[in-house]
């Protein structure tokens, strides 16, 4: 069973149509790099999977669970947005940490207050809390930050704060790690960083959806590109097939434009 | 009427004085809070409300409004409904509160999107997002604008006298019918003195939150 299905979303701003229809269905441990010119709507899909933004139709499924449908009439409370949402992590192109609070903090804050709903929270506090403490260090060391953990982000190059915000959205576990151009407010000889931490979450078998530019890394990193234009999926297919023997007209004026 | 004594009715004007300041800025800054979410509301009709609201508390004289609660109550109803003192201090914090909940507003609208969308993706409520992650951020920008209001509340505070409270103006003031000018002027050592301590204060808070940069 596919751990993402995505099925048929669309998404109006307005009077345009940024999403027409868009499917595609990933296994776990698998990692799909989505490509595209800008305003192909590669954000505005990830943010509708991420409930940024309400698609306007279509369905999303997590293990065969459907945790939005287009087609229900019923409002879903915020609780149950907040319940779907924890299947995502999402890592931002501007890494949006939280300023006041140093790197440590910011991987555990969210799991801190999580862990206050758990049943369990007055009698074991003190082991649930220590229990965070340590998957955050653990996880920032991942990232190669743990001389770095009591800094904050104003003290961080942009490297480093994109990796905290990877260790941030990775400390509650979600099922599939989607990445929002996570190079692209990088200088260039940063970006090598980010790229090295992501390729090892993918020999982690970590499962994960980047939307990227970096098309070289896309097809040494990805198990399958989707190509996006003008609201559609294009191509979807293993690395060679997308960008070795595009099928598209659109698909190969898009990549010979990057060569230039 | 040696200087001793002068000092001593000058310090039980101050007392007044502190009272209203200090009662008004506790009731004030969560009001003002409030206030502010009221003006941001999506529901349109609240908001429009609100605004309005604010336009007319900041449109006329604090003066004026002092004068109203005390005694338009008493022309409408026969009797006072508010004290003197209580009458000053519900002008001065619904005006004081309209003031500060545009300095949030703006403070709160300075945020960027991204900070509550990485709350959001990471599972918390709105609530935890408003209070976890934006509401230091905000105070670290409003504390100047901030510092400025509450300054100018210390001086207001002497609009009290024209419902006959005896701040510490009027306490001065009161000496000039003996032929002492002098008094009146005194006071401005008091203000200053409030004012300087206050200025510390909020220079101390903002070496507290120095620690970063947003």
């Amino acid at each position: 069973m596919s751990i993402l299905e995505v099925k048929n979303i669309v998404k109006n701003f307005g009077k345009i149509q940024v999403l027409k229809g868009i499917d595609f269905s990933m296994e776990k441990g698998e990692v799909v790099a989505i490509i595209g010119s800008s305003g192909s709507g590669k954000t505005t899909l990830l943010r509708c999977i991420n409930f940024l933004e309400e698609a306007d139709k279509g369905q999303i499924f997590v293990n065969g669970q459907c945790i939005y449908d287009g087609e229900s009439t019923e409002k879903r409370t915020p609780a149950q947005i907040r319940e779907a949402q924890l299947n995502f992590g999402l890592v931002f192109q501007s890494f949006n940490l939280f300023p006041q609070y140093t790197a440590l903090e910011n991987v555990t804050l969210a799991p801190k207050l999580l862990a206050k709903e758990r049943a369990d929270y007055k009698e074991n506090k003190k082991e649930i809390l220590d229990e965070i403490e340590e998957n955050a260090k653990a996880l920032l060391a991942r990232v190669g930050l743990e001389d770095r953990m009591g800094s904050y982000p104003c003290q961080l190059s942009g490297g480093q704060q994109q990796r905290v915000s990877i260790a941030r959205a990775l400390a509650l576990n979600p099922k599939v790690l989607f990445f929002d151009e996570p190079t692209s407010a990088l200088d260039p000889e940063l970006t090598g960083e980010i790229l090295r931490v992501i390729r090892d979450l993918a020999n982690k078998d970590v499962t994960m959806v980047i939307v990227t530019h970096e098309i070289e890394f896309a097809r040494n990193v990805a198990d399958r590109i989707i190509f996006m234009a003008d609201g559609v999926v294009l191509e979807d297919g293993t690395p060679e097939e997308v960008l070795d023997h595009p099928k598209n007209e659109k698909t190969q004026h898009f990549l010979s434009s990057l060569n230039h | 009427m040696n200087f001793w004594n002068i000092t001593l009715s000058l310090l039980e004007g101050l007392e007044k004085t502190c009272m209203i300041f200090a009662l008004t800025l506790v009731l004030a800054l969560p009001l003002g809070l409030i206030i502010s979410f009221g003006s941001m509301s999506k529901f349109k009709p609240l908001s429009y409300l609100v605004k309005t609201f604010v336009w007319i508390i900041r449109g006329v004289p604090l003066m004026l409004q002092v004068i109203i609660l005390f005694y338009v109550p008493g022309f409408i109803l026969g009797y006072p409904i508010l004290s003197r003192f209580s009458s000053v201090v519900a002008a001065f914090v619904i005006n004081y509160a309209c003031y500060f909940s545009e300095i949030y507003r703006g403070g709160i609208e300075s945020i960027s999107k991204g900070q509550y969308e990485a709350g959001q993706v990471l599972g918390m409520t709105k609530t935890q997002v408003f209070f976890k992650i934006i509401l230091m951020q905000v105070v670290k920008r409003i504390l100047a604008p901030m510092a400025n209001e509450v300054i100018t509340l210390v001086k207001d505070t002497a609009l009290a006298r024209v419902i006959m409270i005896v701040e510490i103006i009027q306490a001065a003031q009161n000496f000039a019918g003996y032929g002492l000018m002098w008094p009146l002027f005194y006071t401005s050592v008091f203000y200053l003195a409030f004012v300087g301590i206050l200025t510390l204060l909020f220079s101390y808070f903002e070496k507290k939150l120095d620690y970063y940069k947003s």
